[in-house]
């Protein structure tokens, strides 16, 4: 089973979710392979918990076929729970039980006997750096620890597959570091992790794989080299003019970069040699304020697919 | 061929419905306070009604038309009446915040637990709560010389029983309430049940209309049943207020179960 292509861990085929009248998901087709780690890139409302929630069997599908490690969630849910971490988009954590207590009723609920149960909690603790407030309450702790006590409760089955729904929005860089790096050695230890988020920097981290999402469908597919190469340059210049001069430029910029992207606040040019194209600028006599060259992302690809910006 | 389309009882719940008990004794583990609280309501309505009114009224006609003393009448309805309190508590109040506000549900269903396992699982800590309020006040009971008759050991689960009717359709209501507001309604459901059950006096006071509307109400199911036990008077008719009691109970769970499925399977 491993690693045959034939044999997804997941699979969707015009998968779809409706509430109401409102489509939050429209028949998108995926496949997320064993060992692997697929991202759902996209801002806020584009679906992608709406999706998370379906391949938790949560959320019952509206519309085509989900297969998650070959079985059909309307029919297996709890079987397929069994197997799975959850990491929701909101902490839930039980606000009536004390850190450690949390991981180990979680245990329970997944038939673990107690003496497995405790075992497990504490290596967990350990794992995300919480031993020292096992037996605090859970409301005081700061957000990052929340989320970390949360990712250690979705693996306390040691599950197959991890589903974190942006799993480090909200936090600190420091507190995203830490959190990266738990889930860089999940990765390393054969986890495969299928996450939502809206920063490209996440993405590109800690992504082999992923799709774009934008208004309910999927935009673009592969990985975040792919991506880039395949829809932007290999660098990007940045210009900031002075409030006024933009309206001006009309047509000045023509020809220097391979495209030319209008921003609120500023004004990108693709090419593949950004300091050439900074050069090119300045001969031509114009005078930004500041001039940032600097690599493509995955940022600049969502632009490019949508118009829009990722993170407004 | 005739296919039945019945709820099979598995689906409203299954053996892990026992970790969702195991969590609540963890949540009472810090707070276990509250839960001897419950013991001494009904042992306050015991003395205080019970023999404070009973030394003015002395004997009353009991459930098979016997006379009997006050305490004794007035005792097992209070058992009765402590088994309904606890068990709306249990299924109202504590259910909607489990539900609305510590998203507890929420994180349970992403394990193997089903909307049953939930619902039958709080439940169970409901009747496991009930059941332990019932046997103080039966220990109250014996210690006071109020035991007369064996059939007053079946007293316990029948009381168990009212706590199941009771705690199912508790949480079906539950599940339709959308403010905090809303829990009035059912006090001003359990008030009146709980003053005019056949509670503190018997049925005779009431004009005949009435009486059969008393007759009707689950709490006086719960009443008569365990009174006639109490004073051993057996009659078909405690048949008839089992069935009542547990078809409420299953009604009751069932809503519950499709309910929880509705609400948080979106
Ligand atoms: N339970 C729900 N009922 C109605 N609309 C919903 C529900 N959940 C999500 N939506 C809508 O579906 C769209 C996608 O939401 P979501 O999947 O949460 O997106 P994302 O996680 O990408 O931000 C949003 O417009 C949201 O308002
Ligand atoms: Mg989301």
């Amino acid at each position: 089973m491993p690693d045959d292509p034939s044999n997804p861990l997941i699979r969707a085929r015009g998968l779809t979710k409706r509430f109401g009248e409102f489509t939050a998901v429209d028949s998108i087709d995926f496949d997320v392979a064993v060992g692997e780690s697929f991202g759902f890139l996209g801002p806020n409302g584009a679906g992608k918990t709406s999706t998370m929630r379906m391949i938790g069997c949560t959320s019952p599908i509206t519309g085509g076929t989900l297969e998650v490690m070959g079985m059909n969630p309307a029919v297996h849910g709890p079987q397929i729970r069994a197997r799975l971490g959850v990491v929701p988009q909101q902490d839930t954590l039980d606000s009536e039980l004390t850190v450690r207590e949390n991981l180990a009723i979680y245990g329970r609920y997944f038939g673990l006997s107690r003496a497995e149960v405790g075992r497990r909690a504490d290596e967990l603790l350990e794992f995300a750096q919480l031993t020292e407030r096992a037996n605090d309450q859970v409301e005081p702790l700061s957000g990052g620890m929340k989320r970390r006590l949360t990712i250690a409760r979705s693996l306390i089955n040691e599950p197959t597959l991890l589903l974190l729904d942006e799993p480090t929005t909200g936090l600190d860089p420091q507190a995203r570091h830490l959190l990266w790096d738990r889930l860089y050695r999940l990765k390393q230890r054969g986890v495969t992790l299928v996450l939502t988020t809206h920063y490209m920097d996440e993405a590109e981290q800690l992504c082999d794989r992923l799709v774009v999402m934008d208004k309910a469908k999927i935009v673009a597919e592969g990985s975040p080299r792919e991506l880039i190469e395949r829809y932007s340059t290999r660098e990007v210049t940045e210009l900031r003019f002075a409030p006024g001069i933009v309206e001006t430029l009309d047509g000045r910029l023509d020809g220097i970069a391979q495209r030319v992207e209008h921003l609120p606040d500023r004004i990108l040019l693709y090419a593949d040699d950004g300091e050439a194209a900074a050069v090119a600028v300045n001969q031509r006599g114009l005078k930004p304020e500041t001039v940032l060259v600097r690599r493509s992302s995955l940022e600049d690809v969502f632009l490019r697919l949508t118009g829009r910006s990722l993170i407004e | 061929m005739i296919t039945l389309r019945v709820t099979p009882a598995f689906a409203l719940g299954s053996r892990r419905s026992a970790r969702l008990i195991e969590r609540n004794l963890y949540v009472y583990k810090h707070g276990w306070m509250v839960i001897l609280s419950g013991f001494f309501e009904p042992l306050f309505y015991l003395l205080g009604i019970g023999f404070g009114l009973g030394a003015l009224i002395g004997t009353i006609a009991g459930p098979g038309g016997e006379p009997i003393s006050y305490q004794l009448f007035v005792a097992p309805a209070l058992l009765a009446s402590s088994a309904m309190n606890g068990a709306i508590t249990e299924s109202t109040f504590n259910f909607f915040f489990k539900l609305n506000y510590n998203k507890t549900f929420t994180s349970i269903l992403a394990t193997p637990l089903s909307p049953g396992d939930i619902a039958l699982g709080e439940l169970g800590w409901a009747l496991i709560r009930g059941g332990l309020y019932a046997l103080g006040f039966m220990g109250v009971m014996v210690a006071l010389g109020l035991v007369v008759s064996p059939w007053v050991i079946l007293a316990v689960p029948a009381a168990l029983l009212l706590g199941f009717a009771f705690g199912a359709v508790g949480m079906a209501a539950t599940s339709f309430m959308k403010t905090w507001q809303d829990f009035d309604l059912i006090q001003l459901v359990v008030l009146p049940m709980f003053l005019f059950s056949g509670t503190f006096y018997p049925l005779d006071a009431y004009p005949d209309a009435l009486r059969v509307i008393v007759q009707l109400t689950p709490l006086y199911q719960g009443v008569d049943l365990i009174r006639s036990l109490t004073v051993g008077a057996i009659s078909p008719i405690l048949l008839f207020h089992v069935a009542y009691l547990a078809v409420m109970g299953i009604v009751g769970l069932a809503i519950t179960s499709r309910r929880l499925d509705k609400l948080l399977l979106k």
